[in-house]
């Protein structure tokens, strides 16, 4: 069982989605992910201003066996990328959900609803499917 | 497993176990218009003794021409231990290690390699080689690109004094990427890009500029103004620069206030020979911030679990193999021989050897131009500093003196109207420390004799 915080949305890309007081949501991927891919050495994240799709590949993980794309779960405008982790890539190892936050983002008009995001216990179905 | 090329029958067997009649059915999937029939301006095939003395005849034209020729390729001396240690079966027939950690010896020669470099170039990350200047340089323009990531537009600025087929092999190789490369004149006076010319770009957004050094015409840029210029404006810097030079000139890691971004050139007058144009090599340094974005192959020192010290590939998720589609370049090898080669030629020398190579160029190419210069008919083209190059303004256009030369044994230099039309009585001539003063006589003596009538160029 991985951990999987009840508040927060998920995709079946691995992405978590944690909505904030301002309208905006902060993006991470999951302990899972970040399990899966080892120890990570490098973090690429968007710049702010940043228009993205649905979908759209917008950061970069990299650890010592991989390097993956992480995608925009939602369509916007990126508000803020992590500036912590240019310098500290392993933060998102250590706490994915927290300090490890990858991109900050301002989802367009109804593109939030349109997301088709996943809650815990249904991304947890698609950890179960992947043999988890 | 032994090596057996596949016999009919074996063939025959396999064909038959997919069930196919020919091979050529195998590619029966691309449509016939885009299959070549034939390869135009590929010859009929010989046989070993046709190839053996066609290159004995070709052989015999090679290599006589007093040579005052450079333009990108440089005869420098070469000491014999380079190619004596290069030639050892352990470094000869290693190429790039693709069992790369049981390649130590390899893997800690490109080490050494990339930090020879890093240091003459004053920058803080080298890879382990490209294919050649041209090629480092059209990489160099893809990789900032990646690296300057609040320019959207991937415009590059390229003044016409940098070589023009780097700049062909930028175009071929990234125009398609998207990349646009724009032109800077030079100054027609000085052959320089004067920061004047940049101002137009003031306000625009560019990804990177290139600057020569020493440019095209052997004369020195004003790197510092230029580098400053473009750093003022969020623009990447890519040196382009000539490895001899820099043990004499300030090394692109220091120029202006922070320093060029990438640094490239061609790394042939590192110990390897003219050779007829090749295999050279390409370099490629940059600083660390930008590591991710730079292609080709890396070699890093670390210690194993014991504890000793060992070399390996690092930073590998950048390449092909990890990254598929999305690598930062399709080339993830390097010039192994002729890299081992430069390692060798630089462990020689040393810096105060270097220096000392350098400075003598300088000091020959001096000695040309002011014996040169003497003639009637014959001018310097820019005026400034140069290196151990610089532009002839003759009287008459240059290719049929290049000929009358060419009659007394002497290759005089580059027609630079071939790729600048306004310089077609401009020739681009080259002496290195391997010229005498003797050498520099016959050739002015030569050149008085095919300049008849001569006035004032």
């Amino acid at each position: 069982m991985s951990n999987l915080p009840a508040d927060l949305k998920y995709t079946k890309s691995h992405e978590w989605v944690r909505a904030l007081g301002d309208g905006s949501v902060e993006i991470g991927i999951t302990d899972h992910a970040q399990h899966a891919l080892g120890d990570l050495v490098f973090v690429e994240v968007p710049e702010a201003g940043r228009a993205v799709k649905a979908g759209e590949p917008c950061a970069v993980v990299e650890s010592v066996k991989a390097a993956s794309d992480v995608y925009a779960p939602i369509a916007g405008e990126i508000t803020a990328g992590n500036p912590k982790l240019a310098a500290e890539p392993e933060v998102v190892n250590a706490d994915p959900y927290g300090q490890g936050w990858l991109m900050r983002l301002k989802p367009a008009a109804g593109a939030l609803a349109a997301a088709g995001l996943l809650s815990a216990a249904d991304y947890q179905k698609v950890l179960d499917s992947e043999g988890d | 497993m032994a090596f057996i090329p596949h016999t009919e029958a074996d063939v025959a067997a396999m064909l038959a176990a997919i069930g196919v009649s020919r091979i050529e059915d195998l590619f029966d999937e691309i449509p016939p218009e885009l299959r070549v029939k034939s390869l135009s301006g590929v010859p009929d095939a010989l046989n070993e003794m046709e190839v053996g003395r066609l290159m004995s005849e070709r052989a015999r034209s090679d290599g006589i021409a007093l040579s005052f020729l450079g333009a990108g390729a440089y005869e420098h001396h070469i000491p014999a231990a380079v190619w004596a240690i290069a030639t050892r079966g352990e470094f000869y027939s290693a190429y790039t290690p693709y069992q790369a950690e049981a390649s130590q010896g390899t893997l800690q020669l490109i080490y050494e390699f990339q930090t020879m470099i890093a240091r003459l170039t004053g920058m803080e990350v080298a890879n382990a080689s490209m294919y050649d200047g041209a090629s480092a340089t059209a990489e160099a323009a893809l990789m900032a690109v990646r690296a300057n990531r609040k320019s959207k537009s991937a415009r590059i600025l390229v003044p016409a004094t940098v070589h023009p087929h780097y700049r062909r092999a930028a175009v071929a190789t990234a125009a398609n990427q998207g990349l646009r490369f724009e032109e800077v004149p030079y100054c027609t006076h000085e052959g320089v890009v004067l920061p004047g010319a940049l101002g137009r770009y003031d306000k625009e957004d560019i990804t990177a500029l290139l600057i020569p050094q020493p440019n095209f015409f052997g004369r020195l840029e004003d790197v510092d103004t230029l580098t400053d210029w473009a750093h003022a404006r969020g623009i990447l810097v890519i040196a382009v620069v000539n490895p001899i030079a820099l043990a004499l000139l300030k090394p692109p890691g220091e120029w202006g206030e922070r320093g060029a971004d990438i640094a490239v050139g061609e790394g042939q007058p590192l110990g390897v020979p003219l050779s007829s144009g090749g295999p050279y090599f390409g370099f490629m340094t940059a600083r660390l911030e930008h590591v991710r974005q730079m292609p080709g192959r890396i070699v890093g020192r670390t210690c194993d679990v014991a504890g000793r010290e060992g070399f390996t590939l690092t930073l590998q998720a950048r390449e092909q193999h990890i990254r598929r589609a999305k690598a930062t370049s399709n080339i993830c090898t390097n010039q192994g021989l002729a890299v081992t080669a430069a390692t060798i030629y630089l462990a020689l020398l040393g810096p105060q050897g270097l220096a000392r190579t350098a400075a003598a160029a300088h000091a020959r190419a001096r000695e040309l131009v002011t014996a040169l210069t003497r003639l009637p008919g014959v001018r310097l083209a820019f005026t400034g500093p140069c290196f151990h190059e610089a532009v002839l303004q003759l009287d008459r256009p240059v290719a049929p003196v290049l000929k009358a030369l060419a009659g007394r044994g002497i290759l005089g230099g580059l027609d630079l109207g071939a790729y600048y039309p306004e310089l077609d009585h401009a020739l681009l001539v080259c002496a290195t420390e391997t010229r005498t003063s003797a050498d520099i006589d016959r050739y002015r003596i030569a050149l008085g004799e095919a300049l008849p009538g001569a006035r004032a160029a």
